[in-house]
């Protein structure tokens, strides 16, 4: 086959500097050929390698007793959560495909996070999606909004993957390049469980499901750029999504590792068959040839450069036991997918590509891929100046004349804050019917059948913290998701997390980055919960600015008996109200500024780690003994807000509050300041005794606030609200904002 | 007794369905699209999903599965067959049930918890229940808004084919709670002989108090009851 030459315009077209392409040469001995230059290109972008990242995230705490597959092992970290049994989940970004093509790009997100899970032979049990975007003022971003929920709501209901938590969180920040974080977790019986590993000799490697086209060329090159005007242009490099066909691969797939017919399997998705046979074999310490002609394309002329690099949708690639092969032939015939032997297994080290017998792509495995060759940076960091020199907030500028109820309704009718409903109807929250706690509480709870467990997901981050204060907003980011599943009843065990920053190059922006990275560090040793992967999103930048640094914090929990399972909302008239934690005056970087006032100014409230994690300890333990019966944390909008979802937030019974508070310090922050470790919980008049007493062996502060009762929600003399208001506040707003149609 | 529920390529509350009959302490196996053998089973039933991935029209290839033309010979000879959601459009375009289900009035998927009211108990699949019990019961669809002719309403009317309704949560027959336009707010009809139902609701995601709610244990529960009573249910 006769292949361009490789040009100087051609090396830096590929996004390769001119030190990457000597070291190039260097593996090779010579010159790269197109094709391979094309493989080096995706294998070493940014979005496969982690070259900016990766020596950072070393620094996470990657153990613990419970991982069975840690960071970077697996397609996806796995946990051990007894009987015989493990939950793998991951979260994933999908933001520059989403940018351009949002239905698309946000399906195959879903889709992407899915195989993940399965290919490790685990049976998905719960989505769930992490989006941010500009202010729904903006109709580009209304069509954004439209899109990416159709898309995820369309792919994950057709799979019939249930679709049960996550955030959707607006600022300005993130108009031209929306966030669209897709995590899924699964559940694997533990000697089920299959590596993505390519090893042995003679063994057939099968590519299985779709058919090869020339969609999402590039696709993993795109995500390593900033978005700009000439983005437009690369929406072919979005793939297009077949949840129908995902949905057989998923059963094909399980049966065949089932059946045990499988050495090792790991989906397609970023850098299609390269990425997976470079990884796969790297990973086994073996080599592997394919004969390019044998896989299935769905059109003529493909060359063996578009093969490789194709990002087409719902494929597999499956090392198979050697004899083996018939029998899995078989199987995926049965679900009608395609499945092909495209090459076989060997001990040389080397991805060989042949086109009808002739070699057309040579490759040590080991040098295109994250922890063998490809490149590692660490950038330059500086500062910014709103972190060095912080704005100083001064309490004095706002008024305290105020219509406190006024201000409470805004909040809540806020799109940060106001009821998600509009999103998350349009995903099938229930299928597989598990969901013991779908959207709408702090925290998502799946049952695991025939065990008394469960599991229960959030995901978090505050980006205006982070934006602020990187590193304690990261810490935040982990702290919260932490309080989220503690407040459902379960004890954080693990994380996985998606950190969206700008362009690596810039030093501010990578500041923010490293600082972020240690945060979560920080925060992840406290709470005991180690970082199983995830994945970085660079270049999420427009023309005009990045996007808040972002560190999304997917967290896993483990409920040990369903009856532990709690809720947010308030439960009988003339139950107790108590808050354990302090309130202090903080004000800055709170929704309150930002709806209010239009402001995004720090200082971030202050967070002690420690303090958090006795908190969250001494909760647990009074859910475990059966005194609790809500729990909900303070976060956006502060105490007002919290107590207004305790009473609004179980749509089938609102019930109201009256509370007395007596903190000497502006209402304001009083009602509306963001201070950290802070939860509401309820009890029946009888177990009152036994939670103060409680809370106060453990050195935590606790205050009886008030009771539960009546159709109004009343604090001090500010805050007298119907539910009826408070219920049309909250749940409307939305739906109003997003159906426009200027 | 004996439940089969059937499986097509992209079926994903088969084994939804399958849970729900197991938790009667009944018998149920799963019957293959590509089969023509019913395996013996006194109930049929057609559970939710995409069958087919649903990008023509919903339900539209399903009906021509070899499976499919056993479950019509079945429901021909009298037997019970009921399908939900995607079921009920699978039924639907089969002609085992009349009418249309055309897309949501809100062009949106919805998923959520609503409330339909059992219009009548002299079914098989009411027969626990009581004329006017308010079911709550999930929907989860985007084609779920039910069309007929303003005659052939009035037809299942008068023939007494509207077994569900959506109603409030004190039983109201509403606009508002009318989750997808269907007329008449009809969640659920079956066929003039009573034995195929079809119905958008999923009482299978409702049989268990840990999942919300265990109205839709009524449904099953009447199947059993029914098929114990032994009504015009023995084979021919």
């Amino acid at each position: 086959m006769k292949q361009p030459n490789v040009t100087p315009q051609m090396v830096k077209d590929h996004g390769l500097s001119d030190d990457e392409y000597k070291v190039i040469i260097k593996i090779l001995g010579r010159e790269p050929n197109y094709t391979e230059l094309g493989i080096f290109s995706v294998m070493w972008s940014e979005h496969c390698s982690y070259k900016n990242s990766i020596a950072l995230l070393k620094t996470l705490p990657r153990d613990g007793d419970c991982l069975l597959a840690k960071a970077g092992e697996e397609n996806a970290g796995a946990v051990d959560i007894g009987d015989g049994l493990a939950v793998v989940f991951k979260i994933e970004s999908h933001n520059h495909p989403s940018a351009v093509e949002p239905y698309q790009g946000a399906a195959t997100g879903v889709g992407g996070i899915l195989r993940d899970i399965f290919t490790m032979g685990a049976r998905p049990i719960a989505s769930l999606n992490s989006l941010r975007f500009g202010s729904p003022e903006n109709p580009r971003v209304r069509y954004l909004i439209d899109g990416v929920v159709r898309g995820i709501g369309d792919y994950g209901n057709s799979f019939g993957v249930p679709t049960v938590a996550g955030e959707t969180y607006f600022d300005e920040a993130y108009t031209g390049n929306p966030l669209v974080n897709a995590m899924a977790a699964g559940i694997v019986k533990t000697d089920k469980m299959i590596s993505a590993v390519i090893k042995g000799d003679g063994n057939p490697v099968m590519i299985v499901g779709s058919k090869t086209g020339r969609d999402g060329i590039h696709g993993a090159t795109f995500a390593s750029e900033e978005i700009s005007e000439k983005s437009e242009s690369k929406r072919p490099s979005v793939q297009i999504g077949d949840p129908f066909t995902e949905k057989l691969l998923l059963e094909a797939t399980l049966e065949v590792i089932d059946k045990g017919l499988a050495v090792g399997i790991q989906d397609m998705g970023a850098a299609g068959i390269t990425c997976s046979c470079s990884e796969m074999s790297a990973r086994g310490n073996s080599g592997v040839t394919i004969d390019i002609e044998k896989v299935p394309v769905r059109e003529p002329g493909m060359t063996p450069y578009e093969i490789l690099l194709s990002e087409s949708q719902e494929r597999m690639l499956v090392c198979v036991k050697k004899g083996k092969e018939k029998e899995v032939e078989e199987i995926f015939r049965k679900w009608e997918l395609n499945s092909a032997i495209i090459g076989e297994t060997n001990s040389s080290g080397i991805f060989r590509v042949r086109l009808n017998g002739e070699t057309v792509a040579e490759i040590p495995s080991e040098s295109l891929v994250l922890g063998g060759g490809a490149p590692v940076y660490t950038r330059e960091t500086r500062k910014p100046e709103r972190i060095e020199q912080p704005a100083h907030l001064n309490l004095a500028d706002f008024p305290l004349s105020r219509d406190w109820n006024k201000d409470l309704l805004s909040l809540l009718a806020s799109p940060n804050i106001c009821n998600k409903d509009w999103v998350y109807n349009q995903y099938d929250s229930m299928v597989r019917t598990n969901t013991a706690l779908g959207p709408g509480s702090d925290a998502a709870v799946m049952r695991i059948r025939k065990t008394r467990k469960a599991i229960a997901f959030t995901t978090d981050c505050n980006g205006r913290y982070c934006y602020l204060d990187p590193r304690v907003g990261a810490q935040q980011a982990v702290a919260e998701a932490a309080r989220n599943v503690v407040c459902s009843g379960a004890r954080p065990v693990a994380i996985t997390n998606c950190l969206n920053f700008g362009n690596p190059y810039k030093p501010e922006i990578y500041y923010g980055f490293a600082e972020a990275v240690a945060g979560m560090g920080e925060a992840c040793r406290i709470f005991g919960t180690p970082v199983t992967g995830g994945n970085v999103s660079f270049y999420n930048e427009d023309p005009d600015h990045a996007v808040f640094p972002t560190p999304v914090i997917g967290m896993l929990g483990i409920v040990d008996d369903i009856s532990d399972i709690t809720t947010q909302w308030f439960k009988d008239e003339g139950d107790l109200i108590f808050l354990v934690g302090e309130n202090r005056e903080e004000l800055g970087a709170s929704e309150y500024l930002h709806t209010i006032f239009g402001k995004n100014v720090g200082p971030v409230p202050q967070l002690d780690l420690t303090f958090e994690k006795l908190l969250q300890d001494a909760l647990l333990a009074a859910i475990k003994a059966g005194w609790v019966k809500s729990a909900h944390d303070c976060s956006d909008g502060g105490l007002a807000v919290a107590l207004a979802e305790g009473a609004i937030s179980n749509r089938d019974r609102m019930i109201g509050a009256e509370i007395y508070l007596d903190d000497n310090i502006r209402p304001d922050a009083l009602l509306f300041g963001e201070t950290q470790s802070r939860i509401i919980i309820t009890a029946s008049e009888t177990t009152g005794e036994k939670l103060v007493d409680h809370f106060a062996a453990a050195g935590l502060p606790i205050a009886a606030i008030g009771r539960v009762g009546g159709r109004f929600l009343k604090i001090n003399d500010e805050i007298n609200l119907s539910i009826e208001e408070m219920n049309s506040a909250y749940y409307e707003s939305l739906r109003t904002k997003l159906e426009r149609f200027s | 007794m004996k439940f089969g529920v059937v499986t097509f390529p992209g079926s994903n509350c088969d084994y939804d369905a399958y849970a729900a009959a197991k938790l009667l302490g009944e018998e149920v196996t799963f019957l293959w699209h590509q089969s023509s053998d019913l395996q013996g089973a006194d109930v049929i039933i057609l559970p939710g999903g995409f069958s087919y991935g649903d990008y023509l029209r919903s339900g539209a290839i399903a009906r021509f599965s070899p499976i499919m033309k056993e479950v019509v010979e079945f429901a021909h000879a009298g037997f019970p067959v009921l399908g939900i959601c995607n079921g009920f459009q699978v039924l639907v375009e089969s002609g085992l049930l009349p009418g249309a289900l055309m897309r949501n009035d809100h062009l949106r998927f919805s998923c959520r918890f609503i409330h339909i009211r059992v219009e009548r108990n002299d079914n098989i699949f009411t027969a626990a229940a009581s004329t006017g019990d308010i079911l709550k019961i999930p929907i989860a669809h985007k084609d779920g808004n039910y069309y007929n002719f303003t005659a052939d309403i009035d037809a299942l009317e008068k023939n007494g084919q509207i077994l569900f309704r959506y109603c409030d949560s004190r039983g109201n027959i509403t606009p508002e709670s009318n989750p997808n336009g269907s007329m008449a707010n009809i969640a659920g009809i079956c066929n003039r002989e009573g034995n195929v139902v079809g119905l958008m609701p999923h009482p299978e995601r409702a049989v268990e108090d840990i999942l919300g709610s265990s109205d839709g244990l009524q449904i099953f529960n009447s199947i059993k009851l029914s098929l114990a009573r032994g009504k015009k249910l023995e084979r021919a």
